[in-house]
């Protein structure tokens, strides 16, 4: 093989392997209708997502195994904890923060935000993820 | 050895910066690995979740000097021809330094956005995007002016324009998390499982033809072999983050196949760098240089190849998927493929730049192999937690915190490692900043 020659492989197999990446990009985008409801998306829910960024909760937390490895998993939290026991964690780091040893910050959440939280984590545990986590702890 | 162009020595701040934020970013690295055992240190002036965004940021931001500054050393070599403007990569590199630094205080003030790794707030994010922009301005013209093109620049600069698309999908932030996180991906897998490991490819192909000596043909096809894999294999194997997010099944299937085969770029570059040293035809007398390049293709095939490999497939990855197995893997990797690949270069280049003949290096290598060591065993100590964890949370259902507390062993030893691999690191600077303050300059 020359220089020359594997250079043509590069730029051609780079452009067929893109192909079928954007394809199957867009049947992703086509499935998700069935697979995440995107008409369950209330402003409660949008609302939610911003105060998730907004205090960077992913760098302590794994929301579907994707984040930090430092505190629990967050995509199950209603499954495993009730929409009761949720709130009820949110509203104390409202006030001092969350845990014994490994501690959750106290965080400025309105009322808003925590209904917000609440309705986003929901939304989350509604996601089809092909059946991850395998148990209930995430 | 004398410097060939002049404007090659835009380099060295960009070299200095790297070293600095570098520091900060084990400094970083080394509160997180306290908080895993002591939770209340500096608790909550910098809480975790902090801490971590700075201690990945800054090593993305350093990263990325160490890239600029490479490419800033090799360029006039590679094309023959000085860089056409030594003012706009100084004006850059400060503005980059500014930018670096702002976010990085800020996220201690709580101004940060909220993306894993893209935390930087959307001014910043702006601001990233034109010095890439000036960068890459400055590269082109480079290349235009001067009297060649080579594969080197070529690959180099493919790897660069990625870098500069794929952080646009920063700005996409839709409402539906899923879709969110399926373009947060093109952010970061792409880069670091795609268009920087043509920049890595790039440099290490420059750095085995200045050392070895070795003809450039045969270089460049490697090079192109290389990158050919890395990109054949890389982008759909984009698949393996896409299993248990809300993505449909097909890609267990794709993800599974491709990401096995993603382990062959690095295995490239392996049989590339012994195959370029073995043919040497000449005896460079910067050996710390060679061992940098040998151990950025060696450490990157563990890191990137192997210890990826270990939790790609969906089988494994369903027990595995968000545990320290995916910590292991992370600080090999960016270990091996990019931190070394910049130290080899600041080995290589700073000796030249200083005007100084390479002499002493015991200080080096003993760094080299302290790191290295270091990395190693904090990436086993990591990848038993993560081996326990899988077991204990997974597969018998204890709750997430009980499961940490059987971890704390190997935190303990990840602590341990991680302040061995602080030590090496002083020395590396303490040598780094001083090399050819004591010896005669050449001219």
């Amino acid at each position: 093989m020359t220089r020359d020659s594997a250079r043509n492989i590069f730029v051609g197999g780079t452009l067929v392997v893109s192909v079928i990446f954007l394809v199957m990009t867009y049947l992703s985008h086509a499935s998700y209708p069935e697979r995440t409801h995107p008409e369950n998306l209330t402003e409660e829910v949008v609302w939610g997502k911003h105060v998730w960024e907004k205090h960077a909760c992913i760098n302590c937390h794994t929301l579907l195994g994707e984040g930090a490895y430092y505190a629990p998993e967050l995509g199950n939290v209603i499954a495993r904890r009730g929409v009761e026991g949720t709130r009820f964690i949110l509203e104390t780091s409202a006030k001092q923060g969350w845990g014994q040893t490994r501690k959750m910050p106290q965080f400025d959440l309105s009322e808003k935000d925590i209904t917000g939280l609440v309705e986003f984590f929901i939304w989350m545990g509604n996601v089809d993820t092909n059946n991850w986590p395998p148990n209930i702890e995430g | 050895m004398k410097i060939q162009y002049d404007s090659q020595r835009v380099a060295y701040p960009f070299f200095i910066a790297a070293m600095v934020l570098f520091g900060a970013q084990i400094l970083f690295g080394l509160l997180i690995g306290v908080q895993y055992i002591w939770p209340e240190t500096l608790f909550p002036a910098i809480p975790f979740n902090i801490a971590r965004m700075i201690h990945i940021n800054l090593l993305v931001v350093w990263l990325i000097f160490g890239f600029m500054g490479s490419a800033y050393y090799l360029l006039p070599e590679e094309v023959e021809g000085e860089i056409y403007s030594v003012k706009l990569a100084y004006l850059h590199c400060v503005l980059f330094v500014i930018g670096g630094a702002t976010a990085i205080v800020g996220y201690l003030f709580r101004w940060h956005d909220g993306r894993e790794f893209l935390e930087q707030p959307t001014v910043i994010k702006v601001a990233i995007v034109i010095v890439v922009l000036m960068f890459i301005y400055n590269m082109i013209m480079t290349m235009v002016k001067g009297k060649k093109t080579t594969g080197v620049t070529v690959v180099l600069l493919i790897g660069f324009l990625g870098l500069a698309v794929f952080y646009l999908f920063a700005f996409y932030k839709p409402d539906n998390m899923v879709v969110d996180k399926y373009f947060w991906w093109w952010v970061v897998h792409l880069w670091v499982e795609g268009v920087w490991e043509l920049i890595m490819a790039a440099i290490l192909a420059f750095l085995l033809i200045k050392l070895t000596g070795v003809d450039r043909e045969v270089a460049e096809k490697w090079l192109y072999i290389i990158v050919g894999l890395t990109f054949m294999t890389g982008i759909i194997g984009t698949g393996h983050h896409y299993y248990w997010i809300g993505t449909p099944e097909f890609w267990q299937t794709w993800g599974a196949w491709f990401s096995a085969i993603e382990v062959l770029p690095f295995a490239a570059m392996v049989a590339f760098t012994f195959k370029m040293i073995s043919k040497k035809t000449r005896e460079h007398p910067n050996r710390a240089a060679i061992l940098w390049t040998v151990g950025a293709a060696v450490l990157s095939f563990l890191g990137a190849g192997v210890w990826g490999f270990m939790h790609t497939l969906p089988q494994i990855n369903y027990y595995t998927h968000g545990t320290q197995i995916t910590a292991s893997h992370g600080h090999l990797a960016f270990f091996g493929a990019y931190v070394v690949i910049c130290l080899a270069m600041i080995s290589y280049a700073t000796p030249i730049i200083r005007g100084v003949k390479v002499s002493n290096q015991k200080l080096e290598i003993f760094a080299f192999w302290t790191m290295v060591v270091s990395m190693l065993f904090m990436t086993f100590a990591l990848t038993g937690a993560g081996i326990l964890q899988s077991y204990l949370q997974r597969v018998l259902a204890y709750s997430y915190m009980e499961t940490q507390g059987y971890m704390s062993l190997f935190y303990g030893l990840r602590l341990f490692f991680g302040v061995t691999f602080m030590f090496g690191l002083a020395i590396y600077l303490y040598d780094f900043f001083t090399i050819g303050r004591k010896e005669k300059h050449l001219n």
